[in-house]
């Protein structure tokens, strides 16, 4: 008998009943655990390329499968995945084979501990860091990472080259970065542990070197691969104490695959240098190039295809 | 469950008063943005929202555009109107992007309250020799109050659940936690901070549910309960007669 009145009922049993189920699966379970992997899928044939929504990860992920393309591999491009959260799990559950990625970034995704920052410790730590399923091929030379920027006005009144002088500066040191940098080992924390200059933060995020520019901040961190370094004139500071951890260009791998795409990518990371790199990220945001035909000239120019 | 407990934890930490971001001032500004932008955006929806109501010229333009303009993306048009007014004016960019964002629901609320008085009212205070003046004041801003004060409560919650993207131009609010977390992944302060916005919400849609309670005239309960009398009992006297 469904008289009104019952269906109210009904429906009234349902949501309590969903919103009991709803609620119990929020207690019982962690929700932000991915629980378990499945196993790789061979991917002998085809190699599955991702690359994160970063213009300039983009360009390398382009060139791995051009090159990979030109050396008789079916490829599939699945480009612009996210930040790490998002992609990481796919990589470790088979669906995505080859990966541009940094070293130093990526060792502090699996180790958030880690104490390495030249280039080889860190790598060799990430190789240990990784889990299984998963390795890493050559590091390039080119680096994309973090970075202290003032502006050449500022520099050259300060006399600044490296982030030690910073401690000499008699103006407050306004630092502007992303909003996690505050947290971050590098941020405001180690520069007062190990240079010993103290600084405010300023979470500018998207508009950093726009607020650099301003003045908002007169310190702020900078990919040090990003073109605006060279087009803003800006001054990067040195590191002598190795307060940023390295982060070279590394291509993260499958390893059922690994050794198959070995010669055909060290080959591609031995030849992008650092100045190689913030030249392809310069043609790319300031000439509008898309990342494909970037990465065909490059390949072409290094004689690779 | 673990998760959610973490989150009030944190939420009631002794370190929420010692961050370089205060959780007091977070809620302070976040409250601060909203109440600016509703304000500005009521300056500007309401008398727009009267007139339109009340001549019922540019009615349909208003519609199209308070529909349009729900569909803006807020966090675009954050970003866009950061870049054009320089980074100098941050907070202008951002209480702009908020007040666009709060204008369609205020102005909809306006001029439907208008729309929703029963004509007859107002031919009645006009056969009475009331002004246009007096009509508007006496009749349909009393009337149209409730409807008025739904659409300022609609446009307060999208702005308080919205002011959490301030964060990423630097103006602070609960938005900070929660944008600051999620590259940190550190799941409990994001979840704390949603938590947080979510109960500010929570207590603003209580406040407005209070006030628009309070702003319905009394006349109008009881002319809505005469109305409703009328028509059934004629009707079931028909019913009636059929069975028999």
């Amino acid at each position: 008998m469904f008289t009104a009145r019952n269906k109210g009922r009904l429906a009234l049993g349902a949501v309590v009943v969903g919103a009991a189920l709803a609620l119990s699966g929020c207690a019982s379970s962690d929700p932000l655990d991915s629980g378990s992997s499945n196993p790789g899928d061979g991917g002998s044939e085809t190699i599955v390329i991702g690359s994160q929504a970063y213009y300039s990860n983009e360009i390398i992920a382009e060139i791995y499968a051009q090159a990979l393309e030109n050396a008789g591999f079916e490829v599939e491009r699945n480009f612009n995945i996210g930040q790490r959260d998002a992609y990481i799990p796919a990589i470790e559950n088979g669906s995505i084979d080859l990966f541009p990625e940094y070293t130093g970034n990526l060792l502090q995704f699996y180790d958030n501990t880690a104490t390495a920052t030249t280039p080889d410790e860190v790598y060799a730590a990430l190789k240990d860091a990784l889990p299984d399923g998963l390795t890493v091929l050559d590091q390039s030379p080119a680096t994309d990472q973090d970075s202290y920027n003032v502006t050449k006005a500022f520099a050259d009144q300060y006399g600044l080259t490296s982030i030690a002088d910073l401690a000499s500066v008699d103006v407050p040191i306004v630092l502007g970065g992303a909003p996690e940098l505050e947290k971050r080992p590098y941020g405001p924390t180690g520069l007062k542990d190990t240079y010993g200059v103290t600084v405010q933060f300023q979470a500018t995020g998207d508009t950093t070197v726009e607020d650099l520019v301003a003045g908002t901040v007169n310190l702020a961190d900078v990919y040090s691969a990003d073109p605006r370094i060279q087009t803003d004139d800006l001054v990067t500071l040195d590191d002598p104490e190795g307060l940023f951890l390295a982060s070279n260009v590394v291509p993260l791998v499958n390893e059922d695959v690994a050794d198959e795409i070995a010669d055909v990518i060290n080959a591609v990371s031995a030849k992008l240098t650092p100045e190689g790199l913030v030249d392809l990220n310069v043609q790319s945001t300031v000439d509008q190039k898309s990342p494909s035909d970037l990465a065909k000239a490059w390949l072409t120019e290094q004689g690779l295809i | 469950m673990n998760l959610f407990l973490d989150a009030f934890a944190w939420i009631f930490s002794p370190e929420r008063l010692t961050d370089s971001l205060p959780l007091s001032v977070a809620i302070g500004q976040h409250l601060f943005y909203t109440f600016i932008s509703v304000l500005i955006a009521a300056a500007i929806a309401v008398p727009l929202g009267w007139w339109i109501g009340h001549t019922g010229r540019a009615r349909e333009v208003a519609v199209a555009i308070s529909g349009a303009a729900r569909a803006v993306p807020s966090f675009g048009l954050l970003v866009l109107l950061v870049l054009i007014f320089g980074v100098l004016h941050k907070p202008e960019a951002a209480v702009t992007a908020f007040v666009l964002l709060a204008i369609p629901s205020i102005l909809a609320g306006a001029y439907s309250g208008f729309e929703a008085i029963d004509r007859r009212v107002i031919d009645a205070g006009r056969a009475m020799g009331m002004t246009e003046w007096q009509i508007l004041w006496r009749v349909e801003v009393p009337l149209g109050l409730p409807l008025l004060i739904g659409g300022l409560r609609s446009a307060a919650l999208q702005v308080v659940a919205t002011v959490t993207i301030a964060a990423y131009v630097n103006l602070g609010g609960i938005g900070y936690y929660i944008i600051q977390g999620l590259p940190l992944r550190d799941f409990t302060q994001i979840l704390g901070g949603a938590i947080v916005v979510l109960a500010l919400a929570l207590v603003l849609d209580g406040v407005f549910a209070l006030i628009q309670r309070l702003a319905v005239p009394r006349g109008v309960t009881a002319g809505r309960a005469t109305e409703l009398r009328e028509t059934p009992t004629r009707r079931r006297a028909t019913v009636a007669s059929v069975t028999k």
